[in-house]
């Protein structure tokens, strides 16, 4: 029997930058001395560190079970760990995941629209213009 | 800026169609020349793979926004990756010509 396939996992924000370079020392960060940290990695530090999520609230928002989440969450910290104790580059890519952006409700016209630039925040409405919105995080 | 907006006929009179992949209509709507194009959807009664091959037509039109009923799970992502903004309105009874004056406005 083949085995389960790996669930995709919801990325709602990409990363700014790409990755990280060490400076100082020793630092020659060649080829050989790169990380990998999966975007299903930093998502799970972004979720829990950052916006201090427990894992329970983070793993329903990447769409895995709370099991996953807490699996990745260790290997991401495992990884950016290795990079700092080492001084290894970490270069943020690849990992099983889809992108999703957040959708919001209009209480005018009762539109859902979505922003597919998550740099800049939405002000109104696309269609009626109107300041009236609330975030939501699937479409009723 | 041009906005797709998914109807289920030919003319500005036809109706918002709920559905993106199947729709009947593609209406792309330039709101620099507030010029409308009425394009026949090929995928109207393909049996699977509508979605994607509505995405890559409606894509090719350089369309920065899609209006529709509702948006299909293969079609969000995909929309997400190509950085389209996708409005969707469960108002069934609205015009495009209303649409488009609610976007003018």
């Amino acid at each position: 029997m083949s085995p389960r396939p790996v669930r995709l996992r919801k990325v709602s924000n990409p990363p700014v930058i790409s990755g990280l370079k060490p400076y100082g020392g020793k630092a020659t960060a060649g080829k050989h001395d790169i990380i990998f940290l999966h975007l299903e990695e930093y998502e799970a530090i972004r979720l829990c560190d950052h916006e201090q999520m427990n894992h329970q609230q983070a793993s329903t928002l990447m769409a895995v079970s709370r099991p996953t989440l807490t699996r990745i969450y260790a290997r991401a910290r495992q990884k950016i760990a290795d990079a700092l104790v080492s001084g290894k580059q970490i270069v943020i890519e690849g990992g099983k995941i889809y992108f999703d952006s957040e959708w919001y409700a209009c209480k005018v016209c009762g539109c859902y629209f979505n922003s597919p630039d998550k740099l800049t925040t939405v002000k109104q409405c696309p269609l009626c213009r109107s300041h009236e919105f609330t975030t939501c995080n699937e479409i009723q | 800026m041009k906005i797709a907006i998914t109807s289920t006929g030919n003319s500005l009179g036809s109706n918002l169609d709920q559905r993106f992949g199947r729709c009947s209509y593609f209406v792309i709507y330039d709101t620099e020349t507030g010029g409308t194009e009425f394009l026949p959807n090929p995928n109207k009664d393909a049996l699977e793979g509508a979605g994607p091959s509505s995405v890559q037509l409606v894509a090719s039109r350089n369309v920065q926004k899609i209006i529709s009923g509702e948006f299909g799970i293969k079609i969000k992502s995909l929309l997400d990756t190509l950085k389209i903004q996708m409005i969707a309105l469960k108002d069934a009874d609205k015009k495009i010509e209303e649409i488009i004056e609610m976007l003018n406005n």
